[in-house]
């Protein structure tokens, strides 16, 4: 334990912060480039993420342990999404027989 | 140990990319799995005993498998979406790749950070992320009951036949 707690001084935290930009954008990029509605959902769960991770970073250096708690709410709140987005997929597929987003554009302009 | 850091790092980010790029939403969802159970090590390296754990439990074996169940429910496995134009999808990673400067332009130029207290060891274990929950946070943490109650409501709704 304090081998590991002593090597995490060493990584500044600017690269968490890189870390976690760069899975925000990778999630962003895919909630753009997908038309598959469950890979879209994805694709915010990895945003979702990469905001917890650097939640975590952050009460990590800072010795706050409110930071951590702040992760636990982020998780529930991923969780209720998903089992909304979930069924709101599998709604989709009965209706108009398919998960494509683009079919569901009448909501768009 | 900073070995450790970017070796996951690089498979998060890799594994991250292969979820978008893949063609087969079961490979999705399994790189999406090998995303997660890096981020799991990165809080053990930061540790963060307790969301690690979590964070395997709640993910990768509940939500992970809500996302495989009803993709095989759905027999999406073999379904071929088409794709998005040609333009969008350049565009699209042209918008992701410009985000992504911009905020690293902001995070490298316009503030330092400096740790508030001196560093402690012990702040991820599972007494101290309780003792925070159960005494500043009691009532957002009774809050996300009702949350949970209105979600469940509403899977609910959105599952019946005639709603």
């Amino acid at each position: 334990m304090k081998e590991i707690s002593s090597a995490i001084q060493l990584i500044p935290l600017e690269h968490y912060i890189f870390l976690s930009v760069a899975l925000f954008c990778i999630g962003l990029m895919g909630v753009l480039f997908r038309r598959n509605t469950i890979i879209m959902l994805m694709c915010i769960e990895l945003m979702f993420n990469s905001v917890t991770l650097l939640c975590t970073a952050f009460s990590a250096y800072h010795s706050d342990p409110a930071g951590q708690v702040f992760v636990f709410f982020i998780m529930i709140v991923a969780a209720a999404e998903v089992a909304v987005g979930l069924s709101m997929v599998v709604m989709m597929k009965r209706n108009i027989d398919s998960v494509d987003i683009n079919l569901l554009n009448r909501l768009k302009w | 140990m900073i070995f450790l850091f970017y070796m996951l790092s690089a498979i998060m980010i890799i594994s991250a990319l292969l979820v978008v790029f893949s063609k087969n939403p079961v490979n999705s969802v399994i790189y999406l799995i090998v995303c997660f159970l890096a981020m799991a090590g990165h809080y053990i390296l930061l540790n963060a005993q307790f969301l690690a754990v979590v964070h395997i439990i709640v993910y990768t074996g509940a939500i992970m498998v809500l996302f495989l169940f009803v993709i095989m429910l759905l027999n999406l496995n073999k379904a071929i979406i088409p794709q998005k134009s040609r333009v969008t999808r350049i565009s699209a990673v042209i918008t992701g790749g410009i985000f992504f400067l911009v905020l690293l332009a902001a995070t490298r130029q316009t503030f330092e950070i400096h740790a508030r207290y001196p560093f402690r060891g012990d702040i991820g274990l599972v007494s101290e992320v309780g003792n925070t929950l159960f005494h500043e946070f009691l009532l957002p943490f009774e809050m996300s009951s009702v949350l949970f109650i209105s979600a469940m409501v509403g899977a609910i709704m959105f599952g019946k036949k005639d709603a």
